[in-house]
Parts: C-alpha cells; structure tokens; sequence
C-alpha cells in the first residue's frame, strides 16, 4: 500500500475538542443527583487506630453516609497485586485502613454528601484516635531488621531475587580493573496534570455498574473491581473518558475506584470522587526509589567483563498492582547498549511506611540505563578516555542482532553506533570538547554528558506478563463506508486516536476523516489490555494492520464475486479492488467515478454493479451489509478482530548529548545544548514522535534536577504540594535538537518499536553526566540526584556540610 | 448565607447566589457547566484554571465566584468566534502543543494574553509567560512554537 498517511507530520483528530475546552474528562462529566465522596487520610506514617468518631460529622448539613475501614474493609477483596514472584510477601491490603495505618495518606474513612464542600466539611470532623507506632523509612534499614511493618511477617523483606548470566565471580576475579558507585535513584511523583477521579452510577434493577475512571487500563480494571466487589464481570462497564495523562501513575487498580462502585451500589446513586493534587502526591504511587552499588569490571582496553547491581528498592507498605515487579525490569535492563558477558543483580524489595512504588514512565528501565551509562563515564574517568571511546568499544554490532544478553533478552535489531554518530555529528563534539577546555581554562564550568541507551518496549509477549501481553483490534467498515476502529490500548495524550486512523486510511485507502478510532468502554471495545511500556503502537497498532488485512481478505472476497471475476485478475489499489485492465477490456468493463459516503437518507441503494470494472471498499462494505450479492457461504457484514501476541519486545535506543554550564556564584545549572537521536524503529507520525521525545526528555530533567519526593524520620511527606515538589518549568527547558535513525523492528509488520519512555530514560544520565563532567575540575566523578544548586554551590565552595 | 452575583461569562450574562467560599473555577463548571477550565492543584501553581477576568489571565482556583461579581470572563469556551479558532488555538493544533490536553486550556489562556502584552515575543519572553503553567507531556517545547505560530499568524 502506498503511505500517504503513515510517516506523514499529521496534526491530531483528537486537538479540536481539546483546544476549545469541549473534551470531557471524569470531572466534566455530570449526572442528575450525584453525591460526592471525600477521604479521611492517615496524618501519620505508622499507627493503630484506637478510635474512630464520626459523629460530628454527620451532622454536617448534606452528609449521606460515612464508613470506616471496620465497617466495610472485609466486603470489598484486596486491592490486587499482579506480580508474581517467588516467596513474595504480599500484604493484605484494605480499601480503607481497618487497625492501622501504614503511610500519610492511607485512606480511612470515606465520608458522601451532596456536595463536595460538604463532604470536604465533614472529612474535618471525624476524629481518629491514634497511638503511634515506630516508623520505618530508610529502605536499608528497613532490610536490616528493627521494627516490622506488617506483623504476620518475619521482617520488612518482601522478596529477595539474584539473576543474571555468565561467570560473574569469575569475571570479577579475573578483571584488570574494577570501578563501583553507590547510586540514589530518589522516589519520584508522577504528576499527571489531571490527578486520579472515579464516578460511578449503579442501576439497581438493570444491576449494571459503570465507572468511568481516569485510567490507563480499563480492561483489566474492570476484571480486577468486578473481583473486589462481587459484580458479575459482564454487568460492570468501565469508560474512561479524556484522561489527562498517566505516565503509569493510572496502570493501577486503586482502592477509591473499587471503593466508588460499592458505595454507589449500596446508596443506588452515583458517586464521584476527584483526586486533589495533595493526594495525588500521598496516595497516587510513586516512581523509582532504589538504592543500589553498582560495580563493573573492565579491562585496561575498555572492554567490559562483568556488571553487578546490588539494589535495595523501596517498595513502600503495600503492593500496588506491580510494585514488586518494577526493579526486576532493572535486572533486565542493565546489559544496556553492550557486550557484556556476565551480569548479576540482587535485588532486595523492602516495606517502608511510605506509598508503594510502581511503575512511573519508564518503571524500572530508567534505573537501569541511568546506573549503566553513570558507570561507564566512571569506567572512562578510571582510564582516562573519552565517555564515547568506551561506549563504542563494548557495542555490538548490527551484524550480531538478534543480540543475546546477559540478562536474558535477546534485542531485535540495532544500529547503537549510526545513532551515536549522528548525535556527534549534530553536536560537533569535538568542536564541543575544544571549546569546553578553553572555557575551562577561561574559569568557566562547561560539561558535556552523553548517554548511549537501550529501553526495551512493546510489553510484550503474555509469556513475561502477568496478564496478558497482547492487544486487540477490531476494524469495520459500516454500511456509509465509515471505518471505526476499536481498540484495546487506552490512549492518553499519545495521540494513537490519529496514528491507528494514518496506518487505516493508507491500508483502505480511505480519507483520514473516514477513520474514527475508540478506545477506552469495556461495553463497546473487545477486551484489552491497555496503554503502558511503549505498547500502544508497536502491539496495539500491529493489531489494527492486521485486523485490517483479515478484513481486506473478506472484501476482496466480495468483489471479485460482485465484478464477477476471479481472484488472480483484482487488485486493490488506491482504496479500489480493480479488474486488471486486460481483463477489464475482454469483458466490456469500465471504471466510473462514483462518489462514496455520500448515499441520500432512507433506503440504502445498492451498488450498482454492471458494467464496472472496480469498486471502492467502501462500495463493497455497503454491499456486506444489504447482503443481497454476496458469494455463497460469506457471512453479512465487513469487519474483524486480531488479537496480535508479539514474539518478542522491541528495543528502541539512541544517544542523547547534554550541555550544561553550571555557574560559578550560584551554582545554577544552565543547557547550552541537547541532542537526542532516537530510533523507534518505523515512525507512523514525526510530529507525534517528536512530542513524545520533548516531554520524556523534560521529566528527566526534573528527576536530574528537581524532583525528589521527601519523607522526614517520621515519615511525614514533606513535598506533599507542588510548592514542595518541583516540576520543570517552560525557563528550564533547552532548545531541543532532534533527529532519529530508522532500524525497523523485525518484530512486527509495521516494523515500529516505541517511543514513550524513551526520553526518561535515555536523558537522565546524560544531563546528570554533563553536570559531573562539568564539576569534574573538583574532582567529582559522581552525584546524585536531583542535583541542586545548593549541592553544586557547596562543591564548588569546597563546602563539606550536607544538605 | 448566599451572595448574590452577576456576571458576563463569554458574553453572556449570569445572575446566580452562590456561597460566599465558592472558588471561581467551581462556579464556572459545576454552575454554569463551562468544563473546559481545569482544576490541577489546589495551590494556584499548575494554570490548568486560567482564565480571562477584565482582560487578565487568572487562576480561577485561587479567586472567589463572590470576587468575580461584575466582571467580564472568558473561558476557553469563548476562545472561537464564528467557528473560527483563536490564533493560539490554531498555533497548539498545528505544532502539536498538547497531548493529553489537560493544562491546554490554562495555557491557551495565558498565551494569549502573553500575545496581548507582546505581540512579538522572543523565546526567552514566551518561556517566561508562561511560567505560570505547568505541562507534563509536551516537554513545553512545542507550546513555545505554538506560540511562535499565533505571534507570526496575528502578524499577518
């Protein structure tokens, strides 16, 4: 098929209701008597709850009803967790506290009234009576022993895990040289502009619940609250209308939305509940959190021999849906872009009286990529070479794809050193590193940082999912020649509404307005799995393509039955199945231009047949529909439905070159440049690659360099508003200097890999790199994040007291 | 006890009591069902709330309905004329400057009143207008071309 659509910088269907405010996200949509719900949160990290008075709170003018964890714990199951890994320890987890509370923030109460002032009224007025308990927040000493958690544990470890391949011992006993670092990798907030909300309205005599939640994965919501509240699966619908971004914050199944549906089923009305941004800090989960040492073993050449990542990670009080499993993608992850023969990781996963961690875009893999790429600036600090030397030296090449790995991965396709050069091509990095000595020798504090990544997307085939790695599409042409597209994946802010519409329109050969893609309604799409781990286009897209082509076997079916001919004489081209032309000319045949979708209303005509030597698709669709000349056993109808299992992940990768100038006085870090050269495989839009590119690349900038969210001793959450925690402003981006190479993932048919995480996790460690290349005249070879002013002033000043 | 207000929102006029601690943004959506302003912190940092009030970009979480008695609004809502886009709104379809689309209102809003005060803007003047607003998806990058685009677009 010819692209007239796909790799085309098509502007967004889905920009129009949004720019004009018309778009309807959770709290925009009203029903008639909805009561609101607010929740009474822990004030404390860790203590049991000796009473709960709500009296008071009833009184409040408005108030419906009140429950308390006692109450209403034991109807509603678990909150889920999907990982499934040996030995873990999974605490019971309540949709609202019942003896205890374990973080700031857990939910204890949750108070409807009529309006939601009234029910924020009320909140004030429940006392809770508290006996504190001793708090646990520093996740080595969580795994050291001292208080326990959970008291049905032993200790506060919820699994151990060691993987890895080759010789590590050996590798280690046997290196020339050896480099190691402790790492941070502080606790991050996601900070979906739109925070988390829940409406949900249950019908009693119909016994139908629908839930419309701001998620990323509706399907598996669904199945996951039907469990908790004992609805039949089929009699629960959950919508997601707009939702205003994710990042993984809502690749969850939350507590409040369970809890929403119940409490509309017990009350028989709807019931909302919107996210402030104070709980979305306290009670949406958190991203990264590790602390880990990470060693490396290398030769006097560069080559490295061996890797190993002891990590702690903070997983917090309980498991959200995939909490445990977030650090084992960083064992997966830490080959990164080289050979490296043998890799060990050992992974402690601890409680601490904190919010759980799960996946925040990237989950896991940035870790890895940002320990990996830190290490070898180390390595290259210990020999005296340029960051990019050891970077090459220990690439494979793209002859040797697929690429096994240490860790268990074989890669799809790459070309790490074409991307690289282009970077330094666009950077002129030997130009840079001239001027950076004379500015150095000017007094001046210029870094150049460069990271070389690898992120493994497209999650993935079922065999590594907890629940099903695959997506589905259903594409149907209707009777007005109308596509609709039903998809699986759950897009937010991706923009998949036009991409899937480019990959259908060039495979139809149909108008780009003729294609409307929905997603997110578990009443009206086939069963997905959603939107997370770079997957919508790579499987979810994958799906479309080859729904369509079922579709198009179907149709070509028809035509040559309706142009009374058989298969080997009709092509499709141009969105038209045709009578080759020597076949056309033998049979007296001609091809009239007929206009489509443009059928006067009431009865549908039939397309008129005789004497044409082509159809449109959409005449065809028509014909599928009245059903009166169809080939014999052909069933009414055009459309179907693939369900696409990828064989493997893809494996995008890229070089990203960051340069900063830190100043002197202040000791402000300022971007003087930043190159990205990603490969994503086939691109299907630019301009929506390029979007993904900025925005990931800006969250690593925050994690770099502002963001941490901060618990004191007592675990009290002391970044607990956006005046606390600090987000990237529009003045603290660069200009950025984008440009890609195309290495097509052997994968899939489309050929694309994934492009969401690819910022957060390529630019973290090439911005911090800069900053330590920047202070390396002071000696610095590493620091953590985020690095502040404060920190670099104190370097610089030779300032030894801690933050 | 309820006050008595009255308003212009897009033009069109409003009279309604309202309690005295109703915040502006909760009057525009839940009384009046203008959902295209946004609710994204409840400290006035983020902008998903900005609106026009007498001609100034504000955030309406941080300002009483009871505070905007007599004054002229414009909402997103308002932002078309006739069926056609405002500039700005043109400049964030056309360079891709929103993605999920939840702070775009906000920033709508503000740039344009960052167009209204400088109708030339330099990319330094534009990141510091828009200071005020947080994005989370587009990396701002393509907000500032948008803005770039309505500046040259207004420009004829």
């Amino acid at each position: 098929m010819p692209d007239n659509y796909v790799g085309q910088r098509v502007k967004r269907t889905e920009d129009p209701r949004l720019i004009r405010g018309l778009a309807h996200y959770v709290d925009d949509i009203a029903l008639p008597g909805t009561l609101h719900v607010a929740f009474v949160r822990s004030i404390y990290a860790h203590a049991k709850i000796s009473n709960i008075d709500t009296s008071a709170a009833q009184t409040v003018p408005g108030v419906v009803a009140i429950y308390t964890g006692k109450d209403i714990a034991e109807k509603i199951g678990p909150v889920p967790c999907a990982s499934a890994l040996p030995e873990l320890k999974v605490p019971d987890h309540r949709v609202l506290a019942t003896n205890k509370v374990y973080f700031v923030g857990h939910p204890i109460a949750a108070v409807v009234a009529t309006d939601r002032y009234a029910a924020r009224d009320a909140v004030d007025l429940v006392m809770v009576d508290y006996e504190d308990l001793p708090v646990v927040t520093d996740v080595e000493e969580a795994a050291a022993g001292g208080p326990v958690i959970h008291e049905n544990f032993s200790d506060n470890i919820a699994y151990k895990l060691t993987a890895g391949e080759g010789d590590i011992d050996a590798a280690f006993s046997a290196a020339e040289r050896t480099v190691k670092q402790r790492i941070l990798h502080r606790r991050l907030a996601p900070i979906a502009m739109e925070p988390r909300g829940v409406l949900a309205r249950y019908f009693p005599g119909e016994e139908e619940l629908t839930l419309w939640s701001s998620t990323q994965i509706p399907h598996l919501m669904r199945t996951q609250v039907a469990l908790m509240i004992g609805i039949p699966e089929n009699k629960l619908r959950v919508i997601t209308p707009e939702v205003g971004g994710g990042f993984g914050s809502k690749l969850n199944v939350y507590a409040e939305e369970a809890l929403l549906g119940w409490i509309s089923m017990q009350l028989g009305k709807p019931v909302k509940w919107i996210e402030t941004r104070r709980e979305n800090i306290q009670a949406t989960i958190h991203g990264r959190g590790q602390v880990g040492d990470i060693e490396v073993a290398f030769k006097n050449d560069g080559t490295i021999t061996g890797l190993r990542y002891n990590v702690f990670a903070d997983l917090g009080a309980y498991h959200q849906l995939l909490t445990p499993a977030i650090p084992t993608l960083t064992g997966l992850m830490l080959s990164g872009a080289y050979k490296i023969p043998a890799i060990q990781i050992n992974i402690t996963g601890c409680f601490t009286n904190k919010m759980a961690t799960d996946a925040y875009r990237g989950a896991g893999r940035p870790e890895a990529t940002y320990v990996v790429e830190r290490a070898l600036d180390l390595v290259a600090a210990e020999l005296g070479v340029d960051p990019i030397e050891v970077r090459r030296k220990n690439f494979p090449k793209p002859e040797e794809f697929p690429f096994h790995t240490a860790t268990g991965l074989d890669y799809d396709s790459g070309d790490y050193e074409a991307a690289l050069d282009k970077a330094q091509q666009i950077a002129g990095y030997a130009q840079l590193r001239e001027e950076q000595k004379k500015a150095r020798a000017e007094g001046r504090l210029i870094g150049i940082g460069v990271s070389t990544y690898v992120e493994i997307c497209a999650l993935g085939p079922s065999q590594a999912m907890p629940a099903g790695g695959w997506e589905s599409a259903t594409v149907r042409i209707e009777p007005t020649g109308k596509v609709t597209i039903l998809t699986g994946t759950s897009p937010h802010g991706q923009g998949q509404e036009t991409s899937f519409a480019q990959i259908a329109a060039d495979q139809l050969g149909v108008n780009l307005n003729d294609v409307t893609v929905i997603h997110g309604d578990t009443g009206v799409v086939q069963y997905g799995i959603g939107t997370f781990g770079s997957r919508a286009t790579a499987v979810g897209g994958t799906a479309v393509y080859v729904a369509i082509q079922k579709l198009k076997e179907k149709a070509n079916k028809i035509a040559c039955h309706m142009l009374k001919t058989d298969a080997s004489k009709v092509s499709f081209e141009g969105g038209k199945y045709s009578v080759q032309k020597a076949a056309a000319a033998a049979a007296g045949t001609s091809d009239p231009v007929v206009p489509v979708g443009e059928a006067p209303a009431g009865a549908l005509p039939e397309p008129q047949t005789e004497g044409r030597s082509s159809l449109t698709i959409q005449e065809i669709a028509l014909a599928a529909h009245i059903a009166k000349e169809l080939p014999p056993d052909t069933e009414p109808g055009l459309s179907a439905t693939y369900f696409f299992e990828p064989k493997n992940f893809t494996f995008p990768f890229g070089t990203h070159i960051a340069v900063v100038e830190v100043d002197r006085e202040t000791g402000d870090i300022k971007f003087l440049r930043y190159v990205a050269v990603d490969d994503c495989g086939k691109v299907i839009n630019p301009m929506l690659v390029d979007g993904q590119v900025h925005g990931g690349i800006v969250q690593s900038i925050g994690q770099a360099l502002f963001e941490e969210v901060v618990y004191d001793e007592q675990g009290q959450l002391i970044t607990g508003t956006l005046m606390d925690y600090a987000l990237p402003r529009a003045a603290h981006i660069p200009e950025f200097e984008l440009d890609r190479t195309e290495t097509p993932s052997p994968v899939n048919p489309l050929g694309v890999k994934g492009v969401g995480e690819a910022g957060t996790i390529g630019a973290t460690p090439a911005i911090v790199n800069a900053v330590v290349d920047a202070l390396s005249p002071f000696g610095v070879r590493h620091l953590d994040m985020p690095i502040k002013p404060e920190n670099v002033w104190r370097i610089i000043n030779n300032d030894s007291r801690t933050v | 006890m309820k006050k008595a207000i009255n308003l212009s929102v897009n033009g069109v006029s409003h009279s309604d009591e309202v309690e005295p601690r109703m915040l502006l943004v909760h009057y525009l959506r839940d009384v009046l069902g203008l959902t295209g302003t946004h609710v994204g912190c409840e400290t006035s940092l983020c902008g998903a709330c900005t609106v026009m009030v007498d001609g100034q970009a504000v955030k309406s979480c941080t300002l009483f309905a009871v505070q905007a008695d007599g004054a002229a609004i414009t909402t997103i809502e308002g932002f078309a004329q006739n069926g056609q886009l405002h500039p700005v709104q043109e400049g964030f379809w056309e360079k891709h400057g929103l993605q999920c689309g939840y702070c775009t209102p906000g920033m709508i809003v503000t740039a344009a009143q960052l167009l209204d005060r400088n109708a030339n803007p330099s990319r330094e003047e534009i990141c510091h207008g828009l200071d005020g607003n947080l994005c989370r998806c587009t990396g701002y990058q393509h907000i500032i071309e948008a803005v770039e685009y309505a500046a040259k677009k207004a420009a004829g």
